[in-house]
């Protein structure tokens, strides 16, 4: 017994160096766990707090970028409206009214909701934007997250009470399922953590054709993105040796360097699909 | 007390400065610019290990906890902190300079050489722990040591301004207590 304390005596800023490190190391593997139960509260909102208030001063000089972003996205929202389309002559062409629902009924299934950036990083291997808005606003973990552009951002990993972190697109975690527009094919788009707003695209066959400026949109397979949001365009396709499948190197529509607002999405659905899901599970085993 | 003081708004400075201004300059993805660790850097001689090692902690956790992952450069600072002794028993020109100067400066460690070997090593070890980390793995070797190497030189350059801008003035202590 005596000699187990000479020898944590002796050795004791060794064993502290041990002790510290594998302590780091926990955070760094079980992050989320950890954020969950002691730190996501207190620290997020501490640093929320302090980024507010850079933000306050430094989001004035990127107002001009702002203003152009937020005219480049009501462009695209006036073209999607339903006045401007042209409706062809429907005097000629039968057409079998099929609706079995009550239309009038509001029955959207996603609510868009803005909030304001006040912290977002590109330089680090694994990225994270702060919202300023967290559980009293009605965030929570899971949401979707998109920019002004109307490309994917990423995933709120943690709310607080005013602030809320989302796992960027830029984080070597990050693994959203995409889509190609043209052919339909889905894959897993993922960051190497080399360059922002460069991402890769996996498990597409050789067969598929891709061209450059070919559009990735979200698959829809998840309850956090509805389906067709663009994550972005194809900038170039390489074939993976011995492997019959392709890597699809991808240019983001969302601007990480830039982003000011974002929008979270809410799926009214997301409740009833997971317990479904948990319900299958629970059969399985 | 004063000691205490100058540290606590280092600290403050260091972190502040680090993520409001350095984390906002996009060099190159190769080259991130780093200068908080200077704060282990400054800390005194005659600092108790133990002490040294936590202090540490809580500077990289500090700075974790803006950048949302803990873990990652509070493991780099400790590890550093704990090198940074036997490096200074090491590179100390002569006998009791450790006791004649409050803290490691260009001064008191005999010259710019010494002192940027000093922090070149400690600099170079922390970008290659936290570097090591972050990647998991040696997928890609050539891209992990051209990244430490060109961040520490970056680090060595903002490390060199900062001294030639805020040159630390040192009281010369004699060691007859």
């Amino acid at each position: 017994m005596r000699n187990i304390f000479l020898f944590i005596r002796r050795y004791f800023n060794f064993l502290l160096f041990l002790f510290l490190q594998i302590l780091c190391l926990y955070f760094i593997v079980s992050y989320s766990k950890f954020h969950e139960a002691a730190f996501g509260n207190t620290a997020n909102q501490f640093t929320g707090k302090i980024n507010k208030r850079y933000n306050n001063i430094q989001y004035y000089f990127n107002l001009k970028k702002t203003n152009d972003s937020l005219v480049l996205a009501n462009e695209r929202l006036y073209n999607q409206l339903r006045t401007d389309l042209n409706i062809s002559d429907s005097i000629s062409t039968t057409q079998i009214d099929s609706l079995l629902i009550d239309s009038l009924v509001n029955s959207s299934q996603f609510i868009f909701r803005g909030a304001k950036v006040v912290a977002n990083s590109v330089s680090t291997p694994n990225n994270f934007v702060v919202l300023d808005g967290g559980a009293l606003k009605g965030f929570h973990k899971g949401m979707g997250v998109i920019s002004a552009e109307g490309g994917v951002v990423g995933i709120i990993t943690e709310t607080s009470k005013d602030f809320s972190v989302v796992m960027s697109l830029l984080h070597k975690d990050s693994r959203i399922s995409g889509k190609i527009l043209k052919t339909g094919e889905t894959g897993t788009v993922t960051w190497d953590g080399v360059e922002p707003n460069v991402l890769y695209m996996n498990g597409i066959s050789k067969s598929v054709k891709v061209a450059k400026g070919d559009s990735i949109i979200s698959s829809g397979f998840s309850t956090t993105f509805p389906k067709g949001l663009l994550i972005g365009r194809v900038e170039a396709a390489y074939t993976v040796p011995n492997t019959n499948f392709i890597k699809i190197k991808i240019r983001t529509q969302s601007n990480f360097y830039n982003i000011q607002y974002g929008y979270t999405i809410d799926n009214k659905n997301a409740a009833a699909i997971n317990e479904l899901l948990n319900h299958v599970k629970k059969q399985m085993q | 007390m004063p000691i205490l003081f100058k540290s606590i708004f280092r600290f403050a400075l260091f972190i502040l400065f680090q993520v409001f201004v350095l984390d906002n300059i996009r060099l190159h993805q190769l080259a991130t610019p780093y200068l908080y660790f200077l704060f282990i850097l400054w800390l005194p001689f005659n600092m108790n290990r133990t002490l040294l090692m936590v202090v540490a902690f809580l500077l990289g956790f500090t700075l974790d906890s803006f950048r949302h992952h803990p873990g990652f450069h509070a493991a780099a600072c400790v590890f550093i902190a704990y090198v940074r002794p036997f490096l200074i028993n090491f590179l100390i020109p002569q006998e009791g300079a450790d006791t004649n100067y409050e803290e490691p400066s260009i001064q008191s460690m005999g010259g710019v050489l010494p002192y940027m070997i000093y922090a070149g090593v400690l600099v170079f070890l922390h970008n290659i722990w936290l570097f090591l980390l972050e990647a998991w793995q040696f997928e890609n070797a050539w891209y992990f040591f051209s990244k430490t190497f060109l961040t520490t030189a970056v680090c060595l350059v903002l490390i060199l301004i900062t001294e030639l801008i805020f040159p630390r003035k040192q009281k010369f202590r004699t060691n007859t207590i």
